[in-house]
């Protein structure tokens, strides 16, 4: 009878034949029956350019496979893989072992996120404060009723937002933000950056209605310009940049 | 238990200084300055009002504040009320964009230009002179 | 009242209040730190009209400025309706407490009710 292969071998990763090896600890924590987290312990060969997720998914196909991870693309591109790995949010698969100069690799799931199991995490939260800041072009008119039918841009106002339409909702920044680490309605680095990426396009008329949506208790001035999120993010969209930008507007220094 | 359910770091994950560089300590001092401060100042607005006991009652707490202990005190407000203001300035200038860098396409490795050099040498002057303001104000107590 | 009108406020305080605490700090300074303690030069410093207001003036910034920050250190610890009701209030009566108290002792000695 064929086989349905399974997810890991799927993943056809070549065994790796170093000599060097780490030891990966991993978090395993079902919010269903356990009360506390615990970790396993795997000892994993390497290669120079193996990553965390490779040594993952050698844990799942070789020594036990209930281990839950969330991934997909391997190239930084989907943002589903982010987790804490030696006490910092990183994307698994953008993370070479090597680089972390550790002879043991920690790995948790992120923090400020609902656990689903062991690795994986709850990402309905930043999805919602994402919708909540409306992050699609506002106007009155469309290109289909415009003589132009399209909205012309010039490469400069393009520069004002493109590094922050890299964002890949990882939720990396989340899980690193200070206030996020306690704050349970704050919007949230990812939601913030985003709004300015909108606010900022030349394109957008919807300036106004957004800066009233983060104006609130729990909205932009819960940011304290710490940094944290931009430091981790692993696509260079630097939230604390974009944040202050757009707390520029709210304090006059920018229209 | 809500916290447990959202994951969430807690009090211990945002006091934290050691993962993220320097701008975390800065966020951690700030707070930290923060509630000093207005400790010190519910406690000097109290203090003062001994004024209205007349001569006698403001000796009687002057002396309270003139011991080696009250100078030490006095020196770590002076140190707080410094950092906190040349690194509130910091904090401000950055919250209205200034000195935060220009949106670019951004390169591999992704170094933030928010995180630059402008910012961490601003939280650098602002320990270093707080650090030189606590030792004037010693040397200014301790002097007399 | 908006988030962005408190925060305003919030950074205005600080900035008056830096200018304001310094000629107090210097005052003690320029009149050597123990003379200016003294009970005849501090009566004398609160007589002195434009002194006492802006000691009053400090009190009113400092008490806005860091019962305000303790709010919002307050309100990103615990969340929840009741509670964040009972973190504002409570820190406006705070405030009001502490610049009624302060008022007090600036007004009884400036007008010589000691």
């Amino acid at each position: 009878m064929a086989q349905t292969p399974t997810l890991a071998e799927e993943s056809g990763s070549t065994p790796f034949s170093s000599s060097q090896s780490i030891t990966l600890r991993i978090a395993r924590y079902n919010p269903q029956h356990d009360s506390v987290k615990s970790f396993m312990e795997f000892q994993i060969p390497y290669e120079k350019w193996t990553t965390v997720l490779e040594a993952i998914l050698e844990v799942k196909k070789h020594f036990d496979h209930s281990v839950a991870v969330r991934y997909s693309c391997r190239q930084a591109t989907c943002g589903s893989c982010g987790m804490i790995i030696n006490g910092k949010p990183r994307l698994a698969c953008f993370t070479k072992i090597s680089e972390l100069n550790s002879n043991v690799i920690t790995v948790e799931p992120m923090n400020n996120f609902p656990i689903i199991r062991d690795l994986a995490v709850k990402f309905d939260r930043l999805f919602d404060t994402h919708h909540k800041i409306k992050p699609y072009l506002i106007r009155n008119d469309t290109e289909i009723t415009t003589n132009t039918k399209e909205f012309l841009q010039s490469p400069e106002e393009l520069e004002q937002y493109i590094q922050f339409s890299n964002c890949i909702k990882c939720g990396l920044c989340n899980s690193a933000c200070p206030t996020m680490a306690t704050d349970s309605s704050f919007v949230g680095p990812q939601a913030l950056a985003q709004a300015y990426r909108y606010v900022a396009d030349s394109r957008d008329k919807g300036k106004d209605n957004r800066l009233k949506i983060i104006d609130d208790s729990h909205g932009i001035w819960r940011c304290h310009f710490a940094g944290s999120c931009s430091q981790v993010c692993p696509k260079g969209v630097d939230p604390a940049m974009g944040i202050q930008l757009l707390r520029g507007y709210m304090l006059g220094f920018r229209s | 238990m809500a916290n447990q359910d959202e994951n969430k770091e807690g009090i211990g994950g945002m006091i934290n200084p050691r993962r993220y560089g320097i701008e975390r300590v800065a966020y951690l001092l700030m707070r930290l300055s923060g509630l000093g401060l207005l400790a010190y100042f519910i406690g000097h607005i109290y203090e003062t009002s001994s004024i209205l006991k007349g001569q006698i009652g403001w000796n009687e707490f002057l002396a309270i504040t003139q011991t080696n202990a009250g100078h030490a005190i006095l020196a770590i407000v002076i140190a707080m009320c410094v950092f906190h203001t040349v690194n509130g300035i910091r904090v401000m200038l950055g919250h209205g964009g200034v000195g935060v860098g220009k949106p670019a396409r951004p390169d591999y490795p992704y170094i933030p230009a928010s995180q630059n050099i402008r910012h961490k040498m601003g939280i650098y002057s602002a320990i270093i002179l707080a650090a030189i303001a606590m030792m004037y104000g010693l040397a200014v107590m301790f002097g007399e | 009242m908006r988030e962005s009108i408190i925060m305003k406020i919030h950074y205005g305080t600080a900035l008056a209040a830096i200018a304001l605490v310094a000629v107090h700090i210097l005052m003690r300074l320029t009149q050597g730190f123990a003379e200016s303690l003294e009970y005849d030069s501090v009566i004398a410093n609160y007589k002195f009209l434009p002194y006492a207001g802006m000691l009053e003036i400090i009190l009113i910034l400092l008490s806005i400025h860091g019962f305000n920050g303790l709010r919002v250190i307050l309100l990103e610890l615990k969340q929840g309706q009741r509670y964040e009701k009972a973190v504002s209030y409570g820190c406006v009566a705070a405030m009001i407490t502490l610049i009624a108290y302060g008022s007090r002792t600036i007004i009884m000695v400036n007008t010589g009710m000691t």
